[in-house]
């Protein structure tokens, strides 16, 4: 295949598992391409792409914007921070005056779900979802996978648990779509309130406790608490949940062999994670960064692609 | 479809061992030389002459490597069938080092133009000078000549030139093929 089956990356649910195959080995181009002197290539040199963040993000609109700029992109950006959006204009009118600028791709971030695919429908550009709501944040899940099959050299029968905020968090069930469709066997943990009633019927299975799910696994991805999208308390204390799920060095020497961990970032040091274990060598999370452009470069590259001259 | 056989085992033997000859004699012992194959097919003809230069020539320690130009190429969105990269595997740096540049047909010169570019990415070359093992006359839409030919041809647009290697096609033979 040389081809996406797909015009927008919207979500990993829409995607074959043969677009992941070959984003992944495009990716595998960009990747040496970024190691290079000089870590550009004159493709994309014609595009023009629009970064709308509706929702604030450091990690994803650098790695974005840096993918962008290592294709040779001209881009633009926006943060609704500064923007019209404050002053009541909606989504699709602040969306078509930025296309009236003719713009050929928009990497977008917003809060509510399906804001994405909303636009895919109304708007004649190409469209990369870059996390919408509690919904789907496909390119993290590509580079997540992509990092696994790099470090255990494949994703297939590979067992991956995903601990924390599963209620809240995008990343949770984007990697859950990926995991699955690249053959691996998931599993998810946290407190009982953080996990979404019938997650089950997605072909995962839950565990409450920390241990069991990391004696289980190959691959252990952590996630943050999202204390911004919680309206109520779903758990005691910060405290609490630390000594529950917090992943610490003590308890990873316990198990009988070494796991590969995972952070989407942003970390939260002595929460989650303990600073030891996010900077030992069983860590992969700088590497998930690294990967993250090659993987952007990838999906732009491919989506620019099917922009006809 | 008509197919011409052009060059055969025979032929090319003789030719590759002529442009050995040829490089051996402009790049000596080849110290600030390095030889690049262009992705897809160069690198066949990179790798043979390689070979050759080190077996039969005694050329020791020469330096081979295989560019991909797929992201440099002009036609990207400007073609029906999608473009799909190879690797590049270039381990030393082209800074101030003589490059040969190697593709088996030279047609458009739009290939041997996006390799230019792509090769700015690894250093400044002392020097680029190209070798190819089919020239096709009268065909370039870029001025880019080579500095080694094998054979040069006089083929119509609508034909095509196909060089099979016993690498990957069982032997090696140069055919011309029209569909009259």
């Amino acid at each position: 295949m040389k081809e996406l089956t797909t015009d927008h990356l919207l979500g990993i649910k829409h995607l074959q598992k043969e677009d992941i195959e070959l984003i992944f080995k495009t990716a595998d181009h960009f990747k040496e391409v970024i190691n290079r002197p000089i870590k550009k290539v004159p493709s994309l040199r014609d595009i023009t792409i629009a970064n709308l963040f509706f929702e604030n993000s450091t990690r994803t609109k650098l790695s974005f914007e840096l993918a962008e700029k290592r294709l040779s992109a001209d881009i633009i950006n926006f943060s609704a921070a500064q923007s019209s959006v404050k002053k009541g204009e909606t989504l699709i009118d602040t969306v078509n005056n930025i296309l009236s600028m003719k713009v050929d791709i928009i990497v977008m971030r917003h809060p509510h779900v399906g804001a994405g695919e909303f636009l895919s429908k109304h708007i004649n550009a190409k469209i990369i979802n870059a996390g919408d709501g509690a919904h789907e944040h496909p390119t993290q899940a590509l580079l997540d996978t992509y990092s696994i099959r790099e470090k255990l050299g494949k994703v297939a029968g590979k067992k991956v648990v995903i601990i924390g905020d599963i209620l809240h968090s995008r990343v949770a069930l984007s990697n859950i779509f990926a995991l699955l469709k690249q053959g691996a066997e998931v599993k998810v943990c946290g407190p009982v309130t953080l996990i979404p009633k019938h997650i089950e019927s997605l072909g995962v299975t839950v565990e409450t406790n920390l241990k069991k799910a990391l004696s289980w696994c190959d691959v252990a991805n952590v996630l943050r608490v999202q204390h911004e999208r919680m309206d109520i308390n779903y758990f005691p204390s910060v405290r609490e949940y630390t000594q529950q799920f917090g992943i610490t060095s003590e308890l990873l020497s316990s198990l009988k062999k070494e796991i590969v961990i995972m952070h989407p970032g942003p970390i939260n040091r002595g929460v989650e994670i303990t600073s030891d274990v996010a900077d030992s060598s069983q860590s992969i999370i700088l590497n998930q960064v690294e990967n993250g452009v090659a993987i952007r470069m990838a999906v732009i590259y491919l989506l620019a692609q099917k922009i006809k001259n | 479809m008509a197919k011409k056989t052009l060059l055969n085992e025979k032929d090319i033997h003789i030719i590759l061992h002529r442009l050995a000859c040829q490089l051996i004699e402009n790049h000596n012992d080849f110290k600030n030389t390095v030889i690049i194959g262009l992705q897809p097919r160069g690198i066949f003809l990179a790798n043979r002459l390689t070979q050759i230069l080190q077996e039969d020539y005694k050329v020791s320690d020469i330096k081979l490597g295989h560019l991909d130009i797929t992201f440099y190429r002009d036609d990207f969105r400007r073609r029906d069938e999608p473009l799909e990269a190879s690797k590049t595997e270039l381990d030393f740096i082209v800074e101030n080092q003589n490059v040969v540049l190697v593709d088996d047909v030279l047609y458009s010169g739009r290939s041997v133009r996006s390799a230019l570019t792509a090769l700015q990415s690894y250093g400044r070359p002392s020097s680029i000078e190209l070798l190819v093992l089919i020239d096709r006359r009268f065909s370039r839409h870029l001025p880019i000549q080579p500095n080694y030919r094998g054979r040069q041809v006089d083929v119509i647009n609508s034909e095509k030139v196909k060089v099979s290697w016993r690498e990957n096609d069982k032997k090696d033979a140069v055919f011309i093929l029209s569909n009259a």
